[in-house]
């Protein structure tokens, strides 16, 4: 097996994780031009969710659906307290309103379960493809990114409630219009995107260790991912994801382990400038 | 000159030196710190308000200056053996100059787009510096302790620095003041109120708003350089904290956007509820919850922070304090 | 009346006891990664403290002085412990101080103890570099980072004569990077290749494409790691991803008794410590190494980690030099300090007098553990040096 495609491989199964905690992200924005500046806190509250739930005695794969209508319920009442009223007001205001969300939640998750680092112990198991060596976590960890995709796509485009959710993306009044309560469907687009945050976050805590800080470098992910792929576009942002971790890969062999961030950022303001609706194209 | 004539010159004259003398006369040191603290909060604060207050765009990463202008002082001092002085300055001068440069191709980016940008170029400086050996990498730059000792030892050189920063505090509050009350300000202020009936009245938006960008970074830079020659060191998560950014936002909505008066009051009281919170046991994370909850009530209720509600109570006030 | 006298005589007590009392501060790392080393050492501080002030307290000068602790929870963070130091020299107005637990922390807290010249003893603290920017009131107990893994190429090389391809990974923080640094030189006399010379950032979770370029360069050994957070989990992704290494040798986390935890991941691995409970130093002063063990264990239940000794120790070393000087008074102190050379549970304990490195300990030295399973259990044994080792090196590890 030739060296580089070995972490080549690992970039690609982490890049799809990353790539649905961005789709999280994007979708927000896509909906409601909201940038969801709680993403990371939310990726952090599914890991401990997972966590906690694994101590309950529930296995982590079987939690995700826990986890993830927590998260649904979570957004929702996120969108209502701190984003409803602010809505259609500057841009600046649900900017700091998201970002006081997550300063409330990185806060009393610190005093709650302070910043020493957890652990999902469960066992797992080392395998060997074609010598290539993988840990059977991180492959059910990339087939369940692939798996909620494949899911969110049926709903976005094979249901009533998923074309609703798509019209008001498109065009809230003209849906308005059309007879959809755009507020319930703004409420529930918030949710879907605060599941598929916490589901990246439980995902990412059966492969490393993490604290109520963590979330903070996957949300800067989730900026980088959706932003390749075009802020808005959820395909974009999958691709996105799995673009990033592929670079991580390929590079990481090359270069000191620890540039791999100053690249990433430096990616992600250069396209800002130079690509600002994505490689793909995005809303904007 | 008409500056001298109105009152809010002397009023911030007045806060400069009390912080100044009240420590220093009685040679209280914890007294000193607690002051230090909250006069650098009013300098990152006023700064940013030049951006936030008056332009209209919010810089989430305004911190990468503090840091930077701490890293240029001390790589000057501990690799090159300048002096105080001339370090801060010119830490100043090029942090300044960087931000201009960088401003000309960021700020072409409008609302949270810019927003992003600036959490992600603090970011990549952060980690850039984590990497960058000559500057220590991860272990940040430790001052031999011959630098205190230049200065005439390590007690006399913390009171220099202190009131140097408080001079530094004071200059921030009157730049904004004078900045707010020129045809500069002016301009601003119509580009925060909509920039592209502005460029149609003919103010030149894409140079105002940079030299906004680069004036708001001047102070902040020479602080920290003053700021972490006091810490005898700089290590990249402090120097280029984002957290201590989104405080100083939200220090600048409590007090009240676009106000001299509020960005000042506003880090003042935040940082004496966030000292207040940070000495109670268990209850030392709780500053950013209840920042987060500020923050997040000051956007719900109260968008024009605490002078927006004075001046609504007292519309005389609005003439006096600015 | 009867009243007034009594309150008087409480107030006359307590302005006595007062008087007679010696106030230590420090900070302690009760959250963040540093937490399971740092509560470590203060459990060894705080059993000193009972220790000392069972006996009566200190004997300075004809007078008994009590210990008195002061400390704040740093919360593993730089930014933390520079502000809690000065209120702990300008509010609290403690005596004497104790450095937190880590090199990094340590750094920041010697600025501030030097600027109010106050006396810091530096346990848990390896850094060389903290010793080279000039100060006079910091004393180091461990054994500098430049001479951690020096025993431990020592012994691979000991072990295998032939062994050449070495990788180096270690965490990118002031005490890791150190210990590196000085391994890569040391290596390079013993005949070794640094194949990989490499630093990971101190939050890493994710060791897989650094394990990656592990096996990229055909390293036969690795030494490096950081603390015990990152070090833990580096052990158990090399075990995960089945990393043919001849031996594996981190810093700090195979030192800690938790480190059992990881089961069959930790199997094998080496540590250099600072000090196990089998260690056989002949004490001129304080409780032998046996006895600081036995105590220890009745005190919490199980055997003292280094860490725990370190913090002992450090109180340790500043009653000696109080008795030493016969007075509080700073100077003398110091000059009690510098002209330490002593043996404790701990170990040789000598200052450097050197302007270019006031304070770095001279005297202490590193010994190494590996885990192997005994009687089904795994357990610690020093396997270096020859001297003093509790089993045979176990090579290679897998």
């Amino acid at each position: 097996m030739p060296e580089i495609l070995a972490p080549v491989l690992d970039g690609l199964l982490i890049g799809l994780v990353y790539g649905l905690a961005a789709i999280g992200l994007t979708l927000i924005f896509g909906v409601m031009d909201v940038v969801n500046l709680a993403h990371g806190a939310v990726i952090a509250l599914g890991m401990f969710a997972v966590y906690f739930l694994f101590e309950s005695g529930i296995h982590p794969y079987l939690g995700l659906v826990i986890v993830a209508a927590i998260g649904l319920a979570f957004g929702v009442f996120v969108y209502l307290i701190a984003v409803r009223p602010i809505i259609d007001g500057p841009p600046l205001m649900t900017l700091l309103a998201t970002f006081s969300v997550s300063m409330v939640i990185i806060g009393v998750g610190t005093a709650l379960w302070s910043t020493s680092p957890y652990n999902v112990d469960f066992p797992v198991k080392t395998l060997n493809l074609f010598g290539y060596t993988v840990t059977s976590a991180r492959l059910v960890a990339a087939l369940a990114a692939v798996l909620v995709t494949a899911f969110l796509y049926t709903f976005l485009y094979r249901t009533t409630l998923g074309k609703a959710v798509r019209a008001v993306a498109n065009n809230r009044e003209a849906a308005e219009l059309m007879g959809i309560p755009s507020q319930q469907i703004l409420a529930l687009a918030f949710g879907i995107g605060t599941a598929l945050a916490m589901l990246s976050g439980a995902l990412i805590a059966t492969l490393f260790p993490f604290t109520i800080l963590s979330g903070g470098i996957y949300e800067l992910k989730s900026f980088v991912a959706s932003v390749l792929g075009g802020l808005g576009n959820p395909t974009g942002a999958l691709f996105g994801g799995v673009i990033l971790g592929l670079i991580e890969g390929a590079v990481a062999p090359f270069i000191k382990v620890s540039w791999t961030n100053v690249i990433e950022f430096v990616i992600f303001v250069l396209i800002l400038l130079f690509f600002p609706t994505g490689l793909f194209g995005g809303r904007r | 000159m008409k500056l001298l004539s109105r009152p809010f010159f002397w009023l911030i004259v007045a806060v400069t030196f009390l912080y100044a003398l009240l420590p220093y006369l009685g040679q209280n040191i914890t007294l000193r710190e607690t002051l230090v603290l909250s006069a650098i909060y009013i300098i990152l604060a006023a700064n940013l308000n030049l951006m936030i207050g008056y332009t209209g765009y919010v810089n989430f990463g305004s911190i990468v200056f503090f840091g930077l202008g701490g890293y240029l002082t001390l790589w000057l001092i501990a690799s090159h053996h300048w002096g105080l002085y001339p370090a801060v300055l010119f830490a100043g001068l090029v942090t300044s100059l960087l931000a201009f440069l960088l401003g000309i191709g960021v700020l072409r980016l409008r609302g949270a787009y810019f927003a992003l940008a600036t959490i992600g170029i603090n970011e990549a400086v952060k980690d850039f510096v984590a990497n960058f050996e000559p500057w220590g990498g991860a272990e940040g730059i430790f001052l031999p302790f011959t630098a205190f000792k230049a200065m005439g030892g390590p007690a006399k050189a913390l009171w220099t620095v202190y009131l140097l920063i408080i001079l530094v505090m004071g200059l921030s509050l009157l730049l904004t003041y004078l900045v707010k009350r020129s045809k500069f300000g002016l301009g601003l202020f119509a580009i925060r109120e909509d920039e592209d009936a502005a460029m149609v009245l003919g103010v030149k938006a894409p140079l105002y708003k940079t030299l906004a960008y680069s004036l708001s970074a001047f102070l902040p830079a020479v602080a920290g350089g003053l700021y972490f020659f006091k810490n005898g060191s700089v290590i990249p998560d402090e120097a280029f904290n984002l957290h201590l950014s989104i405080e100083a936002i939200v220090m600048v909505m409590l007090g009240g956007q676009g106000t001299v008066t509020g960005s000042a009051v506003g880090a003042f009281l935040y940082e004496r509820l966030r000292g207040l919170l940070l000495t109670l046991p268990g209850l030392s994370n709780f500053h950013l919850v209840i920042a987060g909850a500020l923050l997040l009530l000051i956007i719900l209720f109260a968008p024009g922070g605490l002078m927006g509600w004075l001046y609504r109570v007292w519309p005389r006030l609005r003439r006096v304090l600015e | 009346m009867k009243k007034l006298w009594v309150l008087l005589a409480l107030l006359g007590a307590l302005a006595f006891a007062q008087g007679n009392t010696i106030t230590i501060g420090f900070t302690v790392s009760q959250t963040g990664k540093y937490n399971v080393e740092s509560v470590n050492q203060l459990r060894g501080l705080k059993l000193w403290q009972k220790w000392v002030n069972d006996q009566g307290g200190i004997p300075i000068g004809g007078k008994r002085y009590k210990v008195a602790l002061k400390y704040y929870d740093d919360e593993s963070k730089a930014e933390r412990v520079q502000q809690l130091y000065s209120r702990l020299i300008s509010q609290d107005k403690v005596d004497f101080l104790i450095s937190p637990y880590s090199s990094g922390l340590t750094a920041k807290a010697a600025i501030i103890s030097e600027q109010y010249g106050k006396i810091m003893v530096a346990t848990g603290a390896a850094s060389d570099s903290i010793f080279k920017l000039g100060y006079e009131n910091v004393y180091q107990i461990y054994t500098p980072a430049s001479r951690y893994l020096t025993g431990t190429l020592d012994m691979l090389r000991a072990a295998d004569a032939n062994l050449k391809k070495i990788a180096i990974v270690y965490e990118d923080s002031k005490f890791a990077k150190a210990v590196a640094t000085a391994a890569k030189a040391y290596a390079a006399k013993k005949g070794f290749e640094v194949v990989l010379f490499e630093g990971y950032p101190k939050n890493t979770t994710d060791f897989g494409p650094i394990i990656k370029k592990i096996k990229a360069a055909g390293a036969e050994a690795l030494v490096g790691g950081g603390h015990y957070a990152d070090g833990a989990t580096f052990a158990r992704q090399l075990y995960e991803q089945q990393v043919p290494l001849k031996l594996i040798a981190l810093l700090v986390a195979p030192a800690s008794d938790e480190f059992a935890q990881l089961g069959d991941a930790a199997l094998g691995v080496v540590a250099p410590s600072q000090w196990e409970p089998l260690v056989k130093y002949q004490q001129t002063c304080g409780p032998s190494p046996a006895q600081f063990t036995q105590m220890y264990k009745e005190a919490y239940g199980k055997l003292p980690a280094y860490r725990a000794a370190g913090g002992f120790a450090a109180g340790l070393v500043l009653q000696r030099a109080l008795m030493d000087a016969g007075t509080t008074d700073p100077a003398k102190v110091r000059a009690a300090l510098d002209a330490m050379d002593i043996t404790i549970f701990f170990g040789h304990i000598k200052f450097s007098t050197d302007p270019a490195s006031h304070g770095l300990q001279l005297g202490h030295e590193m010994v190494q553990i590996q885990w192997q399973k005994k009687d089904g259990k795994l357990a610690k044994q020093i396997v270096w040096p020859l001297d003093a080792k509790t089993a045979d090196l176990v090579y290679p590890i897998r």
